[in-house]
């Protein structure tokens, strides 16, 4: 059954208010507001080009939005005063195209931020590299270099990479889409475990299957706006809003169903 | 004298000679990795205006010829040294300095080249992580820019070093001026400049084994430009 597992949900650990964000013409984001609890796993889904990305880049400000605010805890991260790279370490987020370090092994690439951000020493954090390594199953691929890894395993070493620093969220921006379809598994294993091993995360993504089977919430965005959130059992069952579900069943035709039920 | 006496006979004067050229391509090689590194960073990092004065200086060094740029340190800037209660350079000082002018100008457009080659999402990523930009340059940029950088390294190292005989505009006895002189002095022209053009050869060809040794020992699989480009 793909009702929603009772989790215990914490806090908001994180307040995105009326976020608007516009490259040249093109309005991408028009005011998005959400909260997101501690422990809790939203998914974000919507036709390509409505800005999922946008927001995801506009929270940690690697694309500084134009307007609205965004608040981790009681720390106003949007703050001119607020130090950004402090709060960016504390974000985690796991890229498309994954951009792992191309000049470094799979370990250092993990080690990097611990060693030049959280200023560990350098064997604690190759120590606790390698920690994060064996969580994503990767410890045998240390010493490989970028080139020398699948898609998967990269994106399971930039996933690790995210982990090491102790992030108090992480943010996927499409983490299977750049994977062949083979691969695309072992990625949402290793992201379901985190999801119910209690860490907070945001992941845009078109995978029906995960966004069902794993999200505490979803997110339905359309033109740059949020048209619908609900758990996955209202979504995918009776969706308030039209076009929630006429995507929701374009998407199953596309791609069928991913899981049973 | 057989040619062989004549080398022999000759020999002290060009190896004295070639240390001169070789002091020349060292700090030329190195003065203007520095400020070529610099340079470079302020093209594709700085402020607009900064690096459009950068651009400037670089297009003004490779667009007007060595030897200009030696006399003019040595000929030229000498009145202005005097007024602000400064020695005139000497002919090696002189030389150094412009051959590491030059060779910045053409290091910077190197090192932007590789800089612009590597994708933009090494740096996003790096910053995500919640490096400052200095850092990510230090630590994630300019390590990848400088292995891919050091193929055409190479080559500017060997230019510099055949280049480093336009000094002998400012007297300066390095290698091809001790041919010539020689040449003048003993009428054997053929022979002496034979000889420095096989010296000239062997230091060239040792160097590029040793640069492509380097790049050997420093090759890190995915990171050249030519499996970039397969």
């Amino acid at each position: 059954m793909a009702a929603a597992r009772e989790k215990n949900l914490g806090n908001v650990i994180l307040r995105v208010e009326g976020l608007h964000k516009r490259y040249g013409k093109d309005e991408v984001l028009k005011g998005v507001s959400f909260e997101l609890r501690r422990g809790e796993t939203k998914v974000v889904i919507g036709p390509s080009g409505t800005g999922k990305s946008t927001l995801l880049r506009c929270i940690n400000q690697l694309s500084v939005p134009d307007q609205g605010r965004v608040w981790l805890e009681d720390i106003e991260i949007t703050h001119a005063r607020t130090n950004i790279n402090h709060m960016r370490a504390q974000i985690g987020f796991v890229f498309q195209d994954f951009n792992l370090f191309s000049h470094l092994t799979a370990l250092r690439n993990v080690s990097l931020g611990l060693v030049k951000v959280k200023r560990m020493r350098k064997e604690e954090a190759l120590a606790r590299a390698r920690q994060e390594l064996a969580r994503v199953g990767l410890v045998a691929k240390a010493d490989a270099y970028p080139a020398e890894l699948s898609g998967g395993q990269k994106q399971r070493v930039s996933i690790a990479r995210a982990l090491a620093m102790d992030p108090k969220l992480i943010l996927f921006d499409e983490p299977t889409s750049a994977l062949d379809p083979e691969l695309i598994g072992e990625v949402l294993e290793v992201m379901t475990h985190l999801a119910e091993s209690g860490m907070t995360m945001i992941v845009v993504s078109h995978e029906m299957g995960f966004a069902r089977a794993v999200a505490d919430r979803i997110i339905f965005m359309e033109g740059g706006g949020i048209l619908e959130e609900g758990t996955p059992a209202e979504m995918f069952t009776c969706p308030r809003c039209e076009r929630t579900g006429q995507f929701l069943r374009k998407i199953s035709e596309l791609y069928g169903e991913t899981e049973n039920g | 004298m057989t040619t062989f006496e004549f080398a022999g006979s000759v020999l002290p004067r060009f190896l004295s000679a070639t240390v001169i050229t070789l002091e020349l391509t060292a700090v030329g090689i190195s003065g203007g990795l520095i400020l070529g590194l610099l340079l470079g960073l302020t093209r594709v990092y700085a402020h607009r205006a900064l690096s459009t004065v950068a651009n400037v200086y670089i297009q003004f060094m490779r667009g007007t010829p060595l030897v200009i740029q030696v006399l003019v340190i040595y000929f030229g800037l000498p009145p202005y040294f005097h007024a602000m209660g400064l020695k005139p350079l000497n002919p090696l000082a002189a030389g150094c300095l412009a051959m590491a002018l030059n060779s910045a100008a053409y290091q910077a457009e190197y090192i932007r080249g590789a800089i612009q080659a590597i994708s933009s999402g090494q740096m996003q990523a790096a910053r995500s992580m919640g490096m400052t930009k200095l850092q990510a340059v230090r630590h994630v940029i300019l390590p990848q820019a400088l292995r891919i950088v050091l193929p055409s390294w190479s080559n500017e190292v060997i230019y510099t070093l055949l280049y480093s005989s336009t000094v002998y505009f400012i007297t300066l006895e390095d290698l091809s001026f001790a041919s010539m002189k020689v040449a003048a002095k003993t009428g054997r022209a053929l022979e002496a400049y034979v000889i420095a053009g096989v010296m000239y050869l062997v230091m060239v060809v040792f160097l590029s084994r040793l640069l492509a040794y380097a790049e050997t020992r420093l090759r890190i699989p995915g990171l050249s430009l030519e499996e970039r480009s397969r």
